[in-house]
């Protein structure tokens, strides 16, 4: 079998499947099955040795709060932002991951210049979302489309989301934005390479976003398809922690600046980070409870 | 038809004037209905909002709409559950007035969703800790509230209706109106306390802000239900004059009221020039479109409107009075709205990422022509409602033997 006809064979399954996706969604948000993978044998023969990359160590350690239930989760980012060096490829790995379309981004990197030659600097501080303990966001939505998940992760359900806005206007850190039903293709397709670049927008546009474990296609028209019309927000990848997998921007960070992990397991990176005497919490003023914090 | 001699400069004859309303109008329904239609099949992404500033001119009208439907409702219900028999002539078409302006707003507010056809589960998944679902939940029982209210108004009023019937009618009429009036008092307000309650939004989060926005409702409501009488009240005589001496009075205090809250709103945060809301109160007063404030608020809305309401009891002066107060609030609307929104709530974030095709990562706003298009539809559909029900319901205003009877 080619690969078209594996497509649009498994294009006629899905659909058929379409309805019954749709009903496991909101499952899949509330309670993600806990022991799906249980027995994945990710890393089985690393064994756990000083000096190891953090990535390794990290990875060891979602495994292990993977096979807790939910509720005893509780995950958590550390940026340091002195090993940041700005290249953008969390933003990049997160974009390709999510198949963001123009106008919504998880992650950010705020890129400052300050000081005036010869004492300049840059600053760079990725911001994805803080997944606030007490996340200003969920309390304003009308149709509790919004909520904190067990796991500390605040989800939207791209299912309920009448596309409001007021989640987006009641973020601090301005970390969610909204899906206009733009394609990369619209204006993409100047110069030379034109063509060539129209393929690929398209192409893109047509690969679906996993988020939450479920297939989206996006869509424009009368009823848009969501994620059209929805706010969305970074997930900490709560679909690839399903399959024991780093949030993609862990995996992608050149300078292994960003950490995550269960912070209610006292021995993990990101637990012993988080009380370091340089770990700050953006706008602590405000009472959010950030479970993103930075090194500085 | 005393006021055209009065008020138009006799170029055009009656009918001439009729017809370019048409005109205006047949254009103003064109333009918007185009609007609507692109709306309909491509969404949002004409619009000029954007995902830093996500709430634009659709909403700000729909606060406008919204606070000259309750303003236009309070005086109306306050004529009488307080019986203030000059003013009671007014009561159907203020009513009249609060519900097209109500559905206007309700209307953008409508097309502002990313998606309409889940609005109802504001209804069946309610968030009791959500301002937006409890403004919601309020102009749905308001909006039934009003409609119930003219239901019986001219049922009251039908020929042959016997006195026992007409009497009980008036009794729940004064029933609903007594209920109407907190009800409309906490919908004004809890559209300002939608925006207030937010934390994370500095220009927004005031204890005035909601107070601000009552007033601002009883204001313009006030504006266009005078400018409403002066224009169409079919009577010109010594009842009607009363009537808009009383109206441009109670207009007066308003205009007053809201400018020493305005003052106090403005002020206090940013009185010693230090701080994110002085800079706020900068950029309006001062930034790029310092003429909304100045020009079209201050001048023709607030300085222009106290002249002529100082000055002169005339009526007609009167009305225009209060068409400039109700027409230029929209500039008091969208200046509590935008300047909410255009600043970075962490410095640096309008240049972390941007979006080269639907510049919807920046932090500047203007109205696009699009969201022009469907603000004007939106007019061209509430006058049309207007017309609609003053033509079927001939009684909205009353026989000219009925408003003489007032004020003896």
């Amino acid at each position: 079998m080619d690969r078209r006809s594996f497509l649009k064979i498994s294009g006629l399954i899905g659909g058929t499947l379409g309805a019954a996706d749709l009903l496991t969604i909101g499952d899949a948000l509330a309670n993600p099955a806990a022991d799906r993978n249980a027995s994945l044998p990710v890393l089985d023969r690393v064994k756990a040795e000083p000096g190891e990359d953090v990535l390794i160590r990290m990875q060891r350690e979602l495994v292990r709060a993977m096979n807790k239930p939910l509720e005893k989760r509780r995950w958590g980012m550390v940026i340091d932002t002195r090993k940041c060096v700005g290249c953008h490829s969390c933003n990049v790995g997160c974009i390709m991951e999510n198949k963001l379309p123009p106008g919504v981004v998880y992650r950010p990197v705020i890129d400052t210049e300050v000081g005036s030659y010869p004492n300049v600097g840059r600053r760079f501080l990725p911001r994805p979302c803080m997944q606030c303990d007490n996340p200003p966001c969920v309390p304003v939505c009308p149709v509790k489309a919004t909520w904190k998940r067990l796991d500390g992760v605040v989800v939207i359900d791209y299912n309920v989301c009448i596309g409001c806005r007021y989640c987006i206007t009641a973020c601090p850190y301005q970390a969610r934005t909204f899906d206009f039903g733009e394609n990369w293709d619209n204006n993409a397709a100047h110069g030379n390479d034109g063509g060539l670049a129209l393929q690929t927008c398209r192409k893109y546009e047509q690969e679906p976003s996993f988020e939450y474990g479920a297939i989206w296609h996006r869509g424009e028209g009368v009823i848009p398809k969501s994620p059209v019309g929805n706010a969305r927000k970074c997930t900490f990848c709560v679909h690839r922690l399903e399959h024991r997998q780093l949030p993609m921007c862990v995996t992608t960070c050149l300078g292994r600046a960003t950490l995550f992990g269960d912070l209610n397991d006292p021995t993990t990176l990101v637990s012993q980070q988080t009380v370091q005497n340089n770990a700050v919490s953006l706008k602590p003023e405000l009472g959010t409870e950030p479970k993103t914090r930075y090194l500085l | 038809m005393a006021v055209s001699s009065v008020s138009s400069i006799d170029i055009a004859s009656p009918a001439n004037r009729a017809r370019l309303l048409w005109a205006l109008w047949i254009l103003a329904a064109i333009i918007g209905g185009l609007g609507f239609i692109e709306r309909l099949f491509y969404g949002e992404q004409a619009a000029d909002f954007s995902s830093y500033i996500p709430w634009g001119l659709w909403v700000a009208a729909y606060i406008y709409f919204s606070g000259l439907s309750a303003g236009a409702f309070l005086i109306a219900a306050a004529a009488y559950v307080f019986r203030i028999r000059v003013l009671e002539p007014i009561f159907r078409p203020a009513l009249l007035l609060a519900a097209v302006t109500l559905l206007m707003g309700l209307l953008l507010i409508g097309v502002d969703l990313g998606h309409l056809e889940r609005a109802y589960l504001v209804i069946f998944r309610p968030q009791f800790h959500s301002m937006m679902a409890w403004m919601v939940w309020l102009y749905t029982a308001y909006l039934i509230l009003v409609v119930a209210m003219l239901w019986l108004s001219f049922r009251s009023d039908q020929p042959g209706r016997e006195s026992e019937a007409v009497s009980n009618d008036q009794a729940r009429l004064r029933l609903l109106a007594i209920i109407g009036v907190p009800l409309a008092i906490a919908f004004a307000g809890g559209v300002g306390a939608l925006f207030a309650t937010l934390a994370a939004r500095e220009f927004w989060n005031s204890s005035l802000f909601p107070i601000f926005f009552l007033v601002g409702a009883l204001t313009s409501g006030t504006g266009l239900v005078t400018a409403v009488v002066g224009w169409l009240w079919p009577s010109r005589d010594a009842g009607w004059k009363d009537l808009m001496t009383l109206l441009g009075r109670l207009l007066l205090v308003f205009i007053v009221i809201d400018l020493i809250l305005e003052w106090a709103e403005f002020s206090t945060p940013s009185w010693y020039q230090i701080g994110s809301f002085y800079e706020l109160t900068h950029y309006v007063l001062f930034g790029p479109y310092w003429y909304v404030f100045w020009l079209v608020h201050l001048l023709l809305g607030v300085i222009v409107p106290i002249v002529l309401l100082v000055k002169t009891r005339n009526p007609v002066v009167t009305g225009v009075a209060g068409a400039l107060v109700a027409i230029t609030f929209f500039a008091v609307r969208l200046n509590l709205v935008i300047p909410g929104l255009i600043t970075p709530e962490l410095r640096g974030l309008e240049r972390a990422y941007s979006d080269p095709i639907g510049n919807r990562l920046t932090f500047a706003y203007f109205p696009s022509w699009f969201e022009w298009q469907v603000l004007l539809g939106a007019i061209a559909f509430g006058v049309a409602l207007w017309y609609v029900a003053i033509r079927l319901l001939p009684q909205v205003f009353p026989s000219p033997a009925r408003s003489s009877e007032v004020g003896q």
